[in-house]
């Protein structure tokens, strides 16, 4: 088999603070010519990260291959690499075919034009020629089920019907390599299936597909070959399920949703732990957090659930167990419930938390410890910084009353 | 592309080759940039196209209040309006375009950051909407000549689209440079409508040359757009031609545009990173 895909060597070093818009100032760039001008060498060394490291791999025509890794990992990096997007600082990328790339849902819709003239825009922008487009409108839109809405302005529509629309177009891009970057992440389960099923037939007509995604389980349906990114270097190049169970040991997937079954699942003192989620599915800084839980009741009693959250270091940040249990409520009849913890914005800092769920009879009987029993990222929020972009430290980032007032003096 | 001959990404350093046959590979998308945003522009608006024909409309007759009026410019024979409006075709165009096409780098940051295409399909696309609108308000030049009883030369057929041409191709030498300096540096799009206003008064859009003193007027001519805008006048309402600066305009558009190709291509690379 030939390779279509050859990849060598490829890092890409960005230098932080050099891209903030705020610091983007010509007086600045002109006073740094002015000095380099005199000592031919860059002064003030800006912190630099490495977002990939010397990655080498090739991908055979007709392979659907993987790309797995935690967020900051280099999958973005690397398929704007290959998508053209950014230049390698070192390495070198040999593509033998045409290139499609999806890093994005929707590039480049324009909210006054209508579903048809959306479908010209952003099909010339995904590479599709013109007649191209037009031979397979007809199909795009059934695709997309929005024939009766075809010559509305898109902002009409709801964002369900953006979704489809956008993936319709992308679905119908016959490049020889197709670039796709998470956007099955969006979208209602039965047009997931589909978009899956038409991205089984790209492969299946010997097409390259290179995906990235957060879900694993699409990754080891649809391809045949995964890569393990981690901290900017490849560290695993082998079949997605492999691929998967090492990523899911070393801890690194979030575990946003659990269900229990059988004998498996936490329980004691007639409360068994069932299934537990956390709420939405993107968490900033600012956003409130929901944790629910669901218990079954097997014998009427006091019970309660107390959870406690741990952050990257595995400090225990705080717990937290229902107020009512203090003042005597919280009996149960046997039966099952949903217990729901309202967790409010501004609370936790960036990054993974994890909980840990104890359940109890009588305030006091421990029932079960179910470590890790949820856990969930925290994305950092440009909100509130004040235009400062360093590391913010501390376990909690709460958002206090602030006043500063003129001193009055005191006579 | 046939298999033998693959594309190859590797860290580019230093001055590339131009690379026009890739924005020519694109023009279909070039076309559809155009397409929208002349869509774009006039919808939930009342009068839609109209705009274009009443901006001129109404800066003629302020020019013509105040400067034809009041301040009694000379005007080489031509009625006053008429005579602005020759000239305020083509600077409008230019205007509209550079204005334009240097911020549209920074408008379409979506695009280039999650796709791939020739960079300078942006601000051509951008430049060829601005001629769009240039030639909407040729209607109101067509009017106001017919009204005065003027008819220009046969010749004009050719030199009138020549110099727009030239204007086009000027005003996408200034957007390359400003466009690309924009995406990094920010302050340049807040110093060009000043610019713009003041290389207005530079150009003699509202006076003619003549009004210039002789030792001043090289210096005059070193604007590429006093050539053009001269010429202008000259193809459309008979005036005499100055040749000398006409060929400034050609000589120095061309530089510029040359510069500006090459410093685009060496910037756009980075363009991705920086918008």
């Amino acid at each position: 088999m030939t390779a279509i895909i050859q990849v060598e060597g490829l890092s890409k070093r960005y230098t932080i603070g050099a891209s903030r818009r705020t610091e983007e100032r010509l007086k600045e760039a002109l006073t740094e010519r002015m000095k380099t001008l005199f000592t031919r060498r860059s002064s003030g060394a800006l912190p630099e990260i490495w977002a990939l490291k010397d990655i080498g791999f090739s991908v055979t025509r007709g392979t659907a291959i993987g790309i797995i890794g935690r967020n900051g990992a280099g999958k973005s990096t690397l398929l704007k690499i290959l998508s053209r997007i950014t230049d390698p600082t070192e390495g070198e990328v040999r593509l033998y075919g045409r290139v499609a790339s999806l890093l994005e849902v929707g590039t480049g819709f324009h909210p006054d034009l209508t579903g048809r003239e959306n479908i010209y825009l952003n099909g010339a922008i995904l590479g599709m020629s013109r007649v191209e487009i037009r031979s397979k409108m007809d199909e795009i839109i059934a695709f997309a089920e929005l024939e009766r809405f075809a010559d509305t302005v898109v902002k009409h529509y709801s964002s369900g019907m953006y979704m489809r629309l956008a993936f319709a177009v992308a679905a119908h891009l016959e490049p020889e390599i197709l670039i796709v970057d998470e956007v099955l992440a969006v979208g209602d389960l039965a047009f997931q299936k589909k978009c899956i099923g038409k991205m089984q037939d790209v492969t299946g007509e010997g097409r390259t597909v290179l995906f990235v995604s957060h879900n694993l389980s699409a990754i080891e349906s649809l391809c045949e070959r995964a890569l393990l990114l981690e901290n900017g270097r490849l560290i695993m190049d082998a079949t997605p399920s492999e691929v998967v169970k090492r990523y899911s040991s070393e801890g690194q997937i979030l575990r946003t949703e659990r269900r229990w079954t059988g004998t498996s699942a936490p329980g004691g003192e007639g409360l068994t732990l069932r299934a537990a989620r956390v709420s939405p599915q993107a968490i900033q800084v600012r956003t409130p957090v929901t944790l629910e839980f669901d218990v079954d009741v097997t014998r009427r009693g006091v019970f309660n659930l107390s959870l406690q959250f741990y952050d990257e270091q595995n400090v225990l940040m705080f717990m937290s167990f229902p107020p009512d249990v203090q003042s005597g409520g919280g009996t149960l009849d046997e039966g099952s419930y949903t217990a729901r913890c309202e967790i409010p914005g501004d609370l936790f800092n960036a990054g993974r938390v994890r909980v840990d769920v104890l359940g109890a009879r009588d305030r006091g009987v421990l029932a079960f410890r179910e470590e890790a029993a949820v856990s969930f990222e925290v994305h950092d929020s440009p909100d509130l910084r004040g235009g400062w972009w360093g590391h913010w430290p501390g376990a909690v980032r709460p958002r206090l009353a602030w006043t500063t007032i003129p001193a009055r003096r005191q006579s | 592309m046939s298999a033998s001959e693959p594309l190859v990404l590797k860290p580019a350093s230093g001055w590339q080759a131009l690379n026009l046959r890739d924005v020519w590979r694109y023009r279909e998308l070039l076309l559809f940039f155009v397409w929208r945003d002349i869509k774009v522009r006039y919808k939930q608006t009342v009068l839609g196209v109209m705009w274009v024909l009443i901006r001129p409309v109404l800066s003629v007759l302020m020019f013509s209040v105040v400067f034809g009026r009041l301040a009694k410019l000379p005007s080489e024979g031509i009625p006053y309006p008429l005579f602005v409006l020759a000239a305020m075709i083509p600077w409008n165009f230019f205007a509209g375009a550079v204005g334009a096409a240097s911020m549209s780098l920074v408008g379409n940051s979506q695009l280039i950051t999650k796709v791939y295409f020739p960079r300078l399909v942006i601000p051509i696309a951008t430049v060829l909407t601005n001629l769009f609108d240039m030639a909407v308000s040729f209607l109101l030049l067509g009017a106001l000549m017919a009204w005065y009883g003027f008819v220009p030369g046969a010749a004009a057929i050719i030199t009138v689209p020549a110099i727009f041409l030239l204007t086009a191709l000027i005003a996408l030498a200034i957007s390359l440079w400003l466009g690309a300096l924009n995406v990094t540096y920010r302050d340049v799009g807040n110093t060009i409508p000043f610019l713009l206003q003041i290389w207005m008064y530079a150009t003699p859009v509202v006076y003619a040359l003549t009004l210039i003193p002789v030792r001043w007027r090289w210096l005059a001519s070193l604007n590429p757009m006093t050539g053009i805008v001269e010429a202008c006048r000259s193809f459309l309402l008979g005036t005499p031609l100055d040749g000398r600066s006409l060929l400034v305009s050609v000589v120095l558009g061309s530089f510029t545009l040359f510069g500006g190709l090459f410093y685009f291509r060496r910037a756009e690379r980075t363009f991705a990173d920086t918008v």
